[in-house]
C-alpha cells in the first residue's frame, strides 16, 4: 500500500507530488530529501534505496538525475516498490520520448494523469503503455532532445555511429511524428554490462555478462514477432560446480541463467531456440542474462608504479584493444588511484596521440585518462611521473590501485549471443517495417589490480 | 509556464508572499472565468488549473481559490476535469462544506455514457474524505460494481475501500464487503478480482477488530477454493496483482503434499519472470509451503538460486539491491548452500558502498575449509581501498572469518600484514581485530604480540583501536617487554587523552600490568589512579575509585578483581537471536528483510518519531471502536503464542500481526521487554574477556558504589483518595474530555533512577500505573522522551482524573499535567499519582 509517490529534482524541488493515502504526515518529500542528501556526512556514503524514518518508509530509484519516490505505512515487498517505480518511470519515457527535469516539468500533468490510472489508493493498476493510451488525455509536449545530456543505456547509441536514426529512441510512443505519419520500425538492443578483473600478473581471476534484450516497438496492430537467437544457445551448468566451463565445445554459448518478459512465448524456445512475443508499446526488456563462462575479454589492461628516487614514482598505464578492427570503442575513462600523499603527476601521452586527455584528480587523489575513441587492435600507453609529499615506505603497490575503466563498444558483444532473424507477421505484401538490431557492450566493473 | 513557477516560489522568504499574491491572482481569473462563454474559454481554464496544480505540487497552500475552483469545474474538457478531481480530491477535506458543491456534477459524471469518465468520477467522488458526504457516495459505489465496464467496477472495488475508512458503518451497512466477494469469485476481469481482493482483505482486517464474522471472513481468504481460483488465473493478472496473489498463496496451509506440490508446479514458471517482485513472490511460496519437508526445502534454495543472481545482475543498482538483501537473507540461513557461489559476491568496482556491505557479510557468511583462502585472498585486496568504509569493513570481515575458522593460521599472519600497511585505519581496525583473536585464540599470543611490541601508540589516533592496543599490553604485560613503560608514558598524556574509553582501558591495564609486574609499574600506578580519580569524566573517576579502594582493602582480592583466570572464547555472542532471525524469515519479501528487523520494530507506534504524540489520540477517536487497552492484550498474547509456537505455525499469527493496517495504534509487543533486559546480561557476557564496557553496565556499577539510590525522592505517605480498579473510558470520550476541561494541576516529580533505567519502552511504565489502579489510554516516543495519556475513576464515584505525562528517563524526571471532573481532588490524586510513579522500577 503505496501513501505518496513524488518526483524530486536534484535540488530537491518537488516535480510532481501525489499523495493516495492522506496517512503520511507533511513534510515528507522534504524528512526524505534532507535524510538523502546527508546520509552519511563523514564518510560520504550513500543513502540505500530503502530507509525508514519516524515510521514512514521511503523507497527511491535515481533515474534521469531525478528521485522518484514512495511512502509508504506498511511492511510491504521493496522490490515491487522498487521495480514499480522504475516502471513507472519507463512509461512516462514511453509517453515524453525524453525523460528529463525540463520534460517532466513541462509535461506534469500528464505526469498526473499517468499517476491516477497507475496507483489507486496506494494498490499498482497497470503500468502497461498500452492500457493506460486509452486513459490519457493529455497530449505530450515534446523537448528538444539535442539539448538533453544522453541518458540511460539507449543514449550509447546516439553517439558514433551513422546507421542509427538518432531521433527514433527518443520519440515517444504515443505522439504522432511531425509529418503526421508514424513510422513503422522496431529496435531490438542486445546490451552488455561486463565485469573483469584481472590479477596483477593479468590472469583474470573473475569475469560475467550481465545482458539484455530490450526492444522498442513502434508497429502499429500489434504484429507477432518471432526471434531467434543463437542455435546452439544452452542454459544453465550442469553438474559441474566449478565456477568456469571450458568453452572448447566450438564457441556454444552458455548462458547461466535467464528471464524474459511476460508477453514472451517460450513455446519453441527448447527446439530451436526461438523466441515468440507480441511486443507492447513501449521499451521493455524481453530477455534478460547472466553469464560467467569464460570469455575474451575486449581490453587487456597493464598497470605498474614503481619508486624512481626518493619521493618520487613513474606509472606505466597500457591498453590494448582485443577486439576486430572494424569495431570501435568509444568514450574511455581510465582511472587509477595513487598515494595518498601525492602531490603532483606529470603525463606523457605517446607520440601522436589524438582524442586523449589526462587528469591528476587532487581530491580524491587519482589519474585519470580519457580517449575518446580506441580502435580495434590498437594499443595505448600512457606513463606519468609522480611527487610525493613524503618518503614512500616500502610497497607502493597497497597504496596505489585497483586500475578501473569504463567504455562502450556499439556493435559488438562479448557473449556472442546473437539474433539470428527477427520476424515481423506480414500484414500485407507491402508491409516492410524497418527492423534495428543493435549490439552493446559496456563496462560494469572493469578491473585491473597492481 | 509552469516550469516557472514553482522555481519563483522557491527562491521566496518561507512567508512565501510570491505564493500568496499568485494565488490571488489565480482567484481572480478563476472567477473571470467562471461564467464565461467564450470561444477560447475552454483553453484558458485548462492553464489558470496547470498553474493552480503546478502551486499544489510546489507545496504553495491554494485551499483557498477552493471556491472559485469549484464554480469553473463544469466543463466537459477531459484534461480539465482531470485537474479539477486532483484538486478537489486534495483540498475537499478543508472545506468540508464547499465540497458538497462539487458533489452534483461528480454524481452527474457518474452516469455519464462514457465509461471512463463514469470510472473518473466515482474514484474522485470517494477521494473526497468528507464524513458528512458519506450519503453520496453509496448508491454510485452499489452501482459501479455492477457497472458493464471493468473499467469502472475496477474504480468502484477500491472505492469501496475508500469509503470503510471514511464511515465504516456505511460500508458494512450497505453490504459492500459480500458484493466485492461476490465479483471477486465470478468477475472476468483480472484487475477488478485483484480489486477486490486488496479492498476486501483491507476492510476485513481492519473490521476483525470487533466482528469474529470478520475475522472469520479472512480465513476464507486463506482456505483452498480461493487461493486455487485465483492461482488458477495467475497470468491472467498484472504483475503487480500476481504478486499480490503470491503473497495469499504464501499463508496458504496446504492439507497434503499434493497440494503442495500442484502450486510448485502451477507457478514454477514464474521463476523465470523478469520482474523482480514475481520472482521474490514465488521463492516466498515456495520456501513457505516446503518449510516442513527438509529436502525439498533444500531442493528450492537450489532452484532459487540462479534466478536471484540474475536478478541482482538485471535491472538498476536499486533493483539489485532489494534482492541482494534477501539473497543475503538466504546466505545467513543456509551458507553451505552457497559456499560455491562465493565469486557471485565479490564486490564490484560500481557497487554502492550499502551493497559492498552486505556482499562482505555474505562473504563471511559462506567462507568455510574450500574457500577461505580465495575469499580471504579477495578481501585482503578489499583492505587498500580507497573506500575508506568498504575497507574497514573488509578488515573486520576477514577478522570474523578468522574467528570462525579452524585453521586460522594464514589468516593471522594477514592480519599481520595488515599492521605493515601503515594506514591509521587499517592499523586500528587491525589492532580491535587481533585483540578478539587473542581472546579466542589465546596459543597466538606470541606471534601476534612480537607485531604489536612495534607498533607505537602514538600513531595510533582512534579510540577504539587504542583501546585495543592498551588492552593487549595490559593482558601480555608480562610477554612485552616494555608495557609498563609505554603504559607509563601513556598516563603522562593523560589529560591529553579525549576518549574516556581509551581512559577507562588504561586504568584496567595498569592495574593488570601492576599485579604482574609490581616494581616497574607501582609509580605508573600511582599517577594513574590519582589522574583518573580527579577525571571530569563519571565512569573513568568511578571506576579508578573503585580500584583506589579495592586495593585499600586488600591486594589480594583485586588480584583476584583485575586479573582472574581467563578462559578463551568460544563463541562471540551473535548481534541477533534466532527468533529474531525466524521471524524476518517469515516476512520473506517484505522491508523486514532489507532493515534486518522484524516488522513489528518499524511498523510499531512505539518505534516512531515523538511528533507523533497528538496523532495518537485522533486516530484513536476515528480508529478505535474497541477500548485500546483490548487491542493491546490481544496483540500481547498473539506475540507471546508466536514465539513459542513452532515456525510452521507461526506464518499465520505472525503475519497476521504484520497486515495490521497502519491506522490502528498497536504497543510494542511483550517480547521486546524480554530482549531489552537480556542485552546487559549479553554484553556483560562478552565482557568477561575483556573490560569493554557498554553504558549498559554503568547501572550497575554505579548501585555498586552507592550512588544513585540514596537521591530517589522519600515516597510520599499514601494518601486517602481510593480509586476505582476498573475504569472504562473510551479513547473519543476521553479526547473530549481533555479538550473541554481545564488544566487542574502542572506538576514535576521524579522518578527513581532504576525506574527511569527500566523505562526501555512504554510498557512496563502501563503495567506499573495499572497496578495501581491508573489506565494508560496513548503512549508513544522513544528514549530518553516518552509521552503517556494516563486516566483513572474515583472508587465509587463517576468523576475522572486524566493525566498527560511526559517522561525523560535520561534526567528521570517526569512532567504532570492533571485535569479533573472533580476539581477538588486533584491535589490528592496528583499525590497518588507521583506516589505510584516514584515506585516505578523499586519493586
Amino acid at each position: 500500500m503505496i501513501s505518496q509517490f513524488f518526483v524530486l529534482s536534484q535540488r530537491g524541488d518537488h516535480i510532481v507530488f501525489r499523495d493516495y493515502r492522506g496517512e503520511v504526515p507533511k513534510g515528507s518529500a522534504e524528512i526524505f530529501f534532507r535524510k538523502v542528501k546527508f546520509w552519511n556526512d563523514d564518510e560520504a556514503e550513500e543513502a540505500p534505496p530503502v530507509f525508514n524514518v519516524d515510521g514512514v518508509n521511503y523507497i527511491h530509484v535515481k533515474v534521469a538525475g531525478l528521485f522518484f519516490v514512495v511512502t509508504t505505512m506498511v511492511n510491504v515487498s521493496p522490490s515491487l516498490l522498487l521495480e514499480l517505480l522504475q516502471r513507472i518511470a519507463r512509461v512516462t519515457k514511453d509517453y515524453l520520448g525524453v525523460l528529463s527535469e525540463d520534460s517532466l516539468r513541462k509535461n506534469f500533468i500528464l505526469v498526473y494523469e499517468l499517476l491516477d490510472e497507475v496507483i489507486d489508493f496506494g494498490y499498482p493498476q497497470t503500468t502497461s503503455t498500452e492500457v493506460l493510451k486509452s486513459y490519457i488525455f493529455n497530449e505530450p509536449i515534446m523537448v528538444d532532445a539535442g539539448r538533453l545530456p544522453p541518458l540511460g543505456p539507449a543514449a550509447m547509441f546516439m553517439q558514433g555511429t551513422k546507421r542509427m536514426p538518432g531521433t527514433a529512441v527518443t520519440k515517444s510512443v504515443v505522439a504522432n511524428e511531425p509529418g503526421g505519419k508514424k513510422r513503422e520500425e522496431i529496435f531490438v538492443d542486445i546490451i552488455e554490462r561486463i565485469s573483469v578483473t584481472f590479477s596483477s600478473s593479468g590472469y583474470i581471476l573473475t569475469s560475467e555478462i550481465d545482458g539484455t534484450i530490450q526492444m522498442k516497438s513502434y508497429l502499429t496492430g500489434n504484429p507477432e514477432i518471432r526471434l531467434a537467437l543463437n542455435e546452439d544457445l544452452s542454459i544453465g551448468r550442469t553438474g559441474s560446480s566449478s565456477y568456469y566451463r571450458s568453452s572448447s565445445g566450438g564457441g556454444a554459448v552458455i548462458l547461466d541463467d535467464c528471464n524474459f518478459h511476460e508477453s514472451v512465448h517460450l513455446d519453441s524456445f527448447d527446439i530451436d531456440r526461438t523466441l515468440t512475443l507480441i511486443p507492447p508499446d513501449g521499451e521493455f526488456a524481453v530477455m534478460n542474462y547472466r553469464m560467467t563462462q569464460e570469455f575474451k575479454p575486449p581490453f587487456r589492461v597493464t598497470a605498474l608504479i614503481e619508486e624512481a628516487g626518493p619521493s618520487r614514482a613513474e606509472v606505466l598505464l597500457k591498453i590494448r584493444a582485443d577486439f576486430s578492427a572494424n569495431v570501435t570503442a568509444n568514450t574511455i575513462t581510465v582511472q587509477m588511484p595513487v598515494p595518498s600523499y601525492t602531490m603532483r603527476a606529470s603525463f606523457e601521452l605517446e607520440a601522436g596521440a589524438v582524442g586523449q586527455t589526462t587528469d591528476f584528480k587532487e581530491g580524491s587523489r587519482r589519474l585519470e585518462w580519457n580517449l575518446k575513441k580506441i580502435v580495434g587492435g590498437s594499443e595505448h600507453t600512457l606513463r606519468a611521473k609522480l611527487t610525493f609529499s613524503q618518503e614512500s615506505h616500502g610497497n607502493l603497490t597497497k597504496e596505489a590501485g585497483p586500475v578501473n575503466m569504463n567504455f562502450t563498444i556499439p556493435m559488438y558483444n562479448a557473449s556472442k549471443l546473437q539474433v539470428r532473424y527477427l520476424q515481423i507477421a506480414k500484414k500485407s505484401k507491402t508491409y516492410n517495417p524497418y527492423r534495428w538490431v543493435r549490439y552493446v557492450t559496456q563496462a560494469n566493473s572493469y578491473v585491473a589490480r597492481l | 509556464m509552469a516550469p516557472t513557477v514553482p522555481s519563483a516560489a522557491k527562491s521566496a522568504s518561507p512567508s512565501q508572499p510570491s505564493g500568496k499574491s499568485e494565488v490571488a491572482d489565480l482567484k481572480q481569473q478563476l472567477r473571470q472565468l467562471a461564467g464565461s462563454r467564450a470561444p477560447d474559454a475552454d483553453d484558458q481554464r485548462r492553464d489558470v488549473f496547470k498553474r493552480v496544480i503546478s502551486c499544489m505540487t510546489a507545496g504553495i497552500d491554494v485551499s483557498a481559490a477552493f471556491g472559485e475552483m469549484v464554480l469553473c469545474s463544469a466543463t466537459s474538457d477531459v484534461v480539465t476535469k482531470k485537474m479539477c478531481y486532483l484538486y478537489v480530491g486534495a483540498h475537499a477535506r478543508a472545506h468540508p462544506d464547499l465540497a458538497l458543491l462539487t458533489i452534483n456534477f461528480l454524481q452527474r459524471d457518474c452516469r455519464d455514457q462514457d465509461p471512463t469518465i463514469r470510472g473518473l468520477a466515482l474514484r474522485s467522488l470517494c477521494s473526497l474524505r468528507v464524513p458528512n458526504l458519506v450519503e453520496y457516495l453509496v448508491t454510485p459505489l452499489a452501482t459501479g460494481l455492477k457497472d458493464p465496464s471493468a473499467y469502472v467496477r475496477m474504480i468502484a472495488a477500491v472505492g469501496a475501500a475508500k469509503l470503510y475508512h471514511i464511515s465504516a458503518t456505511a460500508c458494512i451497512d450497505a453490504d459492500l464487503p459480500a458484493s466485492l466477494k461476490a465479483l471477486m469469485l465470478s468477475d472476468p476481469d483480472a484487475q477488478v478480482v485483484a480489486n477486490c481482493l486488496h479492498a476486501l482483505q483491507e476492510i476485513w482486517t481492519l473490521e476483525a477488530a470487533n466482528s469474529e464474522a470478520a475475522a472469520r471472513e479472512i480465513e476464507t481468504l486463506y482456505s483452498k477454493p480461493v487461493v486455487f481460483y485465483l492461482l488458477n488465473k495467475i497470468k491472467e493478472f498484472s504483475e503487480w496483482a500476481q504478486c499480490h496473489v503470491l503473497e495469499l498463496a504464501s499463508k496458504f496451509l496446504p492439507s497434503d503434499n499434493n497440494e503442495i506440490f500442484d502450486i510448485m508446479n502451477l507457478l514454477e514458471d514464474r521463476l523465470q519472470h523478469a520482474n523482480g517482485a514475481v520472482v521474490l513472490s514465488t521463492i516466498k511460496v515456495f520456501l513457505h509451503l516446503t518449510m516442513s519437508m527438509t529436502d525439498v526445502h533444500q531442493q528450492v534454495y537450489e532452484r532459487i538460486k540462479a534466478p536471484l543472481l540474475t536478478l541482482v545482475g538485471a535491472g538498476s543498482p536499486e533493483q539489485s539491491y532489494s534482492v541482494l538483501c534477501h539473497l543475503h537473507l538466504l546466505v545467513m540461513r543456509a551458507p553451505m548452500l552457497f559456499s560455491s557461489d562465493y565469486k557471485s559476491f565479490y564486490c564490484q568496482f560500481s557497487d554502492p558502498s550499502y551493497v559492498k556491505k552486505l556482499k562482505l557479510e555474505m562473504l563471511t557468511a559462506i567462507a568455510n575449509e574450500s574457500n577461505t583462502y580465495e575469499i580471504v585472498t579477495e578481501l585482503c585486496e578489499y583492505a587498500g581501498n580507497v573506500d575508506v568504509p568498504i575497507a574497514r569493513e573488509s578488515i573486520r570481515a576477514v577478522g570474523k572469518i578468522a574467528l570462525q575458522q579452524y585453521d586460522v593460521n594464514a589468516i593471522v599472519d594477514r592480519l599481520l600484514q595488515f599492521l605493515e600497511m601503515d594506514k591509521d585505519y587499517v592499523t586500528a581496525e587491525t589492532l580491535v581485530l587481533v585483540k578478539d583473536l587473542l581472546r579466542k585464540y589465546p596459543q597466538w599470543s606470541h606471534d601476534c604480540i612480537a607485531v604489536v611490541g612495534n607498533i607505537s601508540s602514538k600513531n595510533i589516533q582512534e579510540p577504539k583501536g587504542k583501546a585495543a592496543l592498551i588492552w593487549m599490553l595490559g593482558e601480555y604485560s608480562q610477554d612485552m617487554h616494555d608495557a609498563p613503560y609505554v603504559l607509563e608514558s601513556l598516563v603522562e598524556n593523560w589529560d591529553e587523552e579525549h576518549s574516556p574509553e581509551v581512559r577507562l582501558h588504561l586504568l584496567t591495564a595498569v592495574m593488570k600490568c601492576f599485579f604482574k609486574r609490581p616494581p616497574e609499574t607501582q609509580k605508573a600506578l600511582g599517577a594513574t589512579l590519582a589522574a583518573g580519580l580527579s577525571d571530569t569524566h563519571q565512569d573513568v573517576h568511578d571506576r579508578a575509585l573503585f580500584y583506589y579502594r579495592l586495593l585499600q582493602y586488600d591486594p589480594a582480592v583485586a588480584e583476584r578483581v583485575v586479573n582472574p583466570p581467563k578462559q578463551a572464547v568460544s563463541v562471540f555472542a551473535d548481534t541477533q537471536s534466532s527468533e529474531m532471525k525466524d521471524r524476518i524469515f517469515d516476512e520473506f519479501n517484505s522491508l523486514s528483510v532489507v532493515y534486518q528487523k522484524p516488522s513489528y520494530m518499524f511498523t510499531d507506534k512505539e518505534h516512531r518519531g515523538p511528533f507523533e504524540y497528538s496523532e495518537d489520540l485522533t486516530n484513536l477517536a476515528v480508529g478505535a471502536e474497541a477500548p485500546e487497552n483490548v487491542i493491546s492484550a490481544q496483540r500481547y498474547q498473539e506475540n507471546d503464542n508466536d514465539l513459542l509456537l513452532s515456525t510452521s505455525d507461526k506464518e499465520d499469527n505472525g503475519t497476521r500481526a504484520s497486515n495490521g493496517s497502519s491506522t490502528s495504534t498497536y504497543n510494542a509487543p511483550s517480547d521486546l521487554i524480554g530482549l531489552s533486559s537480556q542485552t546487559p546480561a549479553e554484553t556483560s557476557l562478552i565482557n568477561t574477556g575483556g573490560p569493554t564496557y557498554s553504558s549498559q553496565s554503568n547501572f550497575s556499577l554505579d548501585d555498586l558504589l552507592g550512588l544513585g539510590v540514596t537521591e530517589a525522592p522519600a515516597p510520599p505517605p499514601p494518601p486517602a483518595l481510593t480509586l476505582n480498579s476498573k475504569p472504562v473510558l473510551d479513547p473519543g470520550t476521553f479526547q473530549r474530555k481533555w479538550g473541554q476541561l481545564a488544566l487542574a494541576l502542572t506538576q514535576e516529580c521524579s522518578l527513581s533512577p532504576q525506574g527511569a533505567a527500566s523505562l526501555m519502552n512504554p510498557q512496563s511504565l502501563i503495567r506499573h500505573m495499572q497496578s495501581n489502579h491508573i489506565q494508560c489510554i496513548a503512549s508513544g516516543g522513544h528514549p530518553p522522551n516518552y509521552k503517556f495519556f494516563f486516566y483513572a475513576q474515583k472508587d465509587g464515584a463517576t468523576a475522572f482524573f486524566l493525566v498527560e505525562c511526559i517522561v525523560n528517563t535520561a534526567s528521570a524526571k517526569a512532567q504532570l499535567k492533571i485535569k479533573a471532573d472533580d476539581g477538588t481532588a486533584a491535589e490528592a490524586f496528583s499525590a497518588l499519582f507521583q506516589s505510584a510513579l516514584s515506585k516505578f522500577g523499586l519493586s
